[in-house]
């Protein structure tokens, strides 16, 4: 079975109010971004007869743009732009890298991050990094914008918390207060391209007063349903410095916030193994 | 707002305009293969992971079998077709022979147009920097040793002339 392209009614909004419009008025209808998901289900014939919202050509929702204490990224700015934009790379360079490492050239060029958000992949590789940039999410419906933070916009594997009629409009990054002391963003996955991640990490760490932790923000993607913040390890270390015995207690504490799985693509046990490695060579930095 | 499975779809490939009338969902790689004759683009996995239907889509690689055409219109598409002249060979394609980077020929198409708009963009020569490049392009036959050589060849030559 393939796709069917005459069974498929396109709607093509211009403008952000023609697509909340369209979607409430086709609540079945599918919408398409860059189509690097969408296309891959489409084109084994899961998705016939469906009628397509396709949102390319709204063009207020592309591109970066400065907003109040930080930057607002609309929904279709592809992972390549990210990957290249000097702003998002001085001030939010973990997202700059992920994006570098999603796919290939090919799927850098088309996928973009509103659809990213909206896959819910439990690998979704740019994650950890918007949560720990503690990015917001606009959800646009023909009632107004509401605006979620990062982490509660996944509800599950592929499921979001987005309403029936919500379209992802963009996504906000707060400017963070001060520059980190360390940074990391870490792929680990079975080659450099097109590997789907078997763990993707992201950590920011501040530190103050004789060294203590003043914060630390660490996420991991593939680990969970979705991605989660190691709340017990950050908790751990607030306010302490990092000596060996902290470490060792915090690289335990990691396991206390992720279900790693096994599956086609790792195990739970190499994945928490891995996990705890990134985040030792981190804090011991 | 435009509502319709099917309506007039114009978009510049290679150079030409040209005006696709059919469902707006059909994907780029079946128009420019059924509808205007171009089969220099192949199709490989259908996924999006193989990289051998790669186009140029307002210059940029893009994975010609996850587009709909729909979303082409007014855009710029280059296809493997664009590259010579005649009979006479783009500057990486001449590479490609001179190092013998092609063997069953499957994934080249995809491979000339992801390298061409590397050396068009200016990318450097550092062999790394070009795997880099064109690992979403994937080959069974060449092991990419001879088509890395080759792209290299092609950036030294053009910084040389």
């Amino acid at each position: 079975m393939r796709g069917i392209p005459g069974s498929m009614q396109v709607l093509r909004p211009r403008t952000a109010d023609e697509a909340v419009e369209a979607f409430a008025e086709h609540p079945l209808a599918l919408p398409v971004a860059g189509g690097t998901d969408v296309m891959v289900l489409w084109n084994m014939g899961l998705l016939n007869d469906r009628p397509v919202l396709d949102l390319s050509a709204v063009a207020g929702w592309r591109g970066v743009r400065k907003a109040p204490g930080g930057l607002r990224v609309g929904a279709l700015t592809t992972h390549a732009e990210l990957r290249d934009h000097p702003e998002i790379r001085r001030s939010f360079p973990l997202l700059a890298q992920a994006c570098a490492e999603v796919g290939s050239v090919q799927i850098q060029n088309r996928g973009t991050i509103g659809g990213n958000i909206a896959n819910a992949s439990p690998a979704g590789d740019t994650f950890p990094a918007l949560a720990v940039y503690e990015a917001k999410v606009h959800a646009r419906s023909r009632h107004g914008v509401r605006v979620i933070p990062f982490l509660d916009v996944f509800a599950g594997v592929k499921k979001t918390v987005l309403n029936q009629a919500e379209l992802i409009s963009a996504v906000e990054l707060p400017f963070l207060p001060a520059k980190p002391h360390r940074t990391v963003f870490r792929k680990v996955g079975t080659r450099s391209a097109q590997a789907i991640s078997k763990i993707v990490a992201a950590g920011l760490l501040w530190l103050g007063k004789g060294r203590a932790v003043s914060e630390l923000r660490f996420a991991l993607g593939s680990m969970a349903p979705t991605v989660r913040r190691l709340r017990a390890v950050e908790a751990r270390v607030a306010g302490r410095k990092l000596g060996p015995a902290l470490v060792a207690t915090a690289v335990e504490d990691a396991a206390r916030d992720v279900f790693p799985i096994d599956d086609i693509r790792s195990t739970a046990e190499y994945r928490l193994a891995v996990s705890r490695n990134i985040l030792r060579s981190f804090l011991q930095a | 707002m435009k509502r319709e499975a099917s309506r007039a779809i114009s978009f510049v490939v290679n150079g030409a305009e040209r005006t696709y009338k059919g469902p707006a969902f059909k994907r780029l790689i079946d128009v420019l293969r059924e509808d205007f004759g171009l089969t220099g683009t192949k199709e490989g996995c259908g996924e999006g992971e193989c990289g051998a239907c790669t186009v140029l889509l307002d210059g940029k690689p893009a994975a010609s079998c996850l587009v709909p055409v729909s979303q082409v219109h007014g855009r710029k598409v280059e296809t493997v077709e664009s590259l010579a002249r005649g009979e006479s060979l783009n500057p990486l394609q001449r590479s490609f022979l001179e190092e013998a980077a092609a063997q069953c020929g499957i994934c080249t198409p995809g491979i000339l147009l992801t390298a061409w708009s590397w050396v068009k963009a200016g990318g450097s020569a550092d062999p790394e920097a070009v795997r880099k490049h064109l690992s979403g392009n994937l080959c069974r036959c060449t092991g990419y040793q001879s088509i890395v050589d080759a792209v290299v060849k092609t950036v030294k030559k053009r910084r040389a002339a």
